[in-house]
């Protein structure tokens, strides 16, 4: 689609959000008990809630008919500039936490600095969305724990998860083209900076639960920032944007 | 004018006791408020945009600037005293002082919450999140009962 820089860096940000606030939603109704149920739900609601902060930002920016529910309905798999690791597939319970965990920690340094940036728009989103975000940590780290020092089963499930996800944690820090340009000029936050604060903490937390970090020789996936996503994106998509592909506009 | 809004999800608060209106301009005929969301994701404050509109509208001042603010970011600390009041007697536990707010540290052990009931300390945290993204779950030890906290923010 290639809007500028800025408008590309803040799509980034709210696709982030709401693909893994559409992600979490799916287990509304399905949770293993009730509170945790709620509890991931109230997470896909602030996340969702970010999102539409972004999106509105980002409509504004384009001007015109453009509205934070086009952006979030209107656009196709290759318009959307999320990481591959918010798309992939809830699995089970397991996989969905630590899911949740890796990003939350990622998210958690990442918005302690987009605070400073000097879009305050944007400062002002993270200063926001960070609050929220401390809980969606604690809550991530302490299941990734329970689960992965559990039992044999849980603790195997862990393994598979990780095994499943880790790599799909570089490219949490690759900036794409838009992203390099921004941190230049103070408005977007440089990855390298905040790297070894997610490391330190995933390390704590995976050991914590007695499972193995992926292997540093992992061939690490790379792409969604520019479009290039993983399978699952398009049946994401297909659900979430069905009713405003068919009834375009359409309210209730 | 804005105590009678309340809060659609705490109906015992009103936006002012929640600390949500953190301003109030008026310039000739027009009036603008500024408000702060409590979550990013509350459905509440669609509902407290309308019902503010509606209630300015009820007193003859149809012509409402409505602007929303995020930052500095909403903390229960803005929350009113009589608020507070209000919450424990609606049976709800008010929000403890922002030194308890919520950081990353593992497994981090929460001041103890009184029950709203028997005001007994011997409670135990069910989780984190509650029916609305604002509040927690506890269930009180020596009552049995189960309640639900406004959670620090």
């Amino acid at each position: 689609m290639g809007y500028p820089a800025h408008i590309e860096y803040t799509l980034h940000l709210a696709d982030n959000a709401l693909i893994l606030g559409h992600r979490n939603s799916e287990w509304t109704g399905h949770g293993p008990i009730l509170e945790q149920d709620i509890a991931l739900s109230n997470i896909a609601l602030d996340l969702i809630g970010q999102a539409r902060y972004l999106y509105q930002y980002a409509a504004r920016m384009i001007d015109s008919d453009v509205t934070e529910d086009t952006l979030a309905y209107g656009r196709d798999a290759w318009d959307f500039r999320n990481c591959l690791l918010v798309e992939q597939e809830n699995g089970d319970w397991g996989k969905t936490v630590l899911r949740q965990f890796l990003f939350s920690a990622w998210q958690y340094f990442f918005y302690g600095r987009l605070q400073q940036s000097q879009d305050r728009d944007l400062a002002a989103i993270a200063e926001k969305s960070l609050k929220e975000v401390t809980y969606h940590l604690r809550w991530g780290s302490e299941w990734v724990i329970r689960l992965g020092d559990g039992t044999k089963e849980s603790h195997a499930r862990m393994e598979r998860a990780l095994d499943q996800l880790w790599k799909f944690t570089g490219e949490l820090f690759v900036p794409a083209a838009y992203e390099r340009a921004l941190s230049v000029a103070g408005v977007a936050v440089d990855l390298h900076s905040i790297r070894s604060s997610w490391e330190e903490r995933v390390a704590e937390v995976l050991g914590e639960a007695q499972l193995t970090e992926g292997a540093g020789d992992t061939w690490m996936q790379n792409g969604g920032k520019e479009g290039r996503h993983t399978e699952h994106l398009g049946y994401l998509l297909a659900e979430m944007q069905f009713l405003q592909r068919t009834y375009p506009g359409c309210e209730w | 004018m804005l105590e009678e809004v309340d809060d659609p999800e705490v109906p015992a608060l009103s936006v002012v006791d929640l600390g949500i209106v953190r301003e109030v301009r008026t310039e000739g005929e027009g009036i603008e408020i500024v408000i702060t969301p409590t979550y990013s994701g509350c459905p509440a404050m669609d509902v407290i945009r309308m019902n503010i509109r509606m209630k300015l509208a009820e007193h003859g001042y149809p012509h409402l600037k409505l602007t929303t603010v995020l930052s500095p970011a909403w903390t229960t600390d803005w929350m009113s005293e009589r608020g507070r009041e209000k919450l424990r007697a609606y049976g709800i536990a008010p929000p403890l002082p922002s030194q308890q707010v919520c950081h990353p540290a593992l497994f981090h052990r929460e001041e103890a919450i009184s029950c709203p009931r028997c005001h007994s300390y011997h409670t135990t945290l069910i989780s984190q999140f509650g029916s609305t993204a604002c509040k927690a779950l506890y269930r009180c030890e020596d009552c049995g009962e189960p309640f639900e906290y406004f959670k620090c923010h």
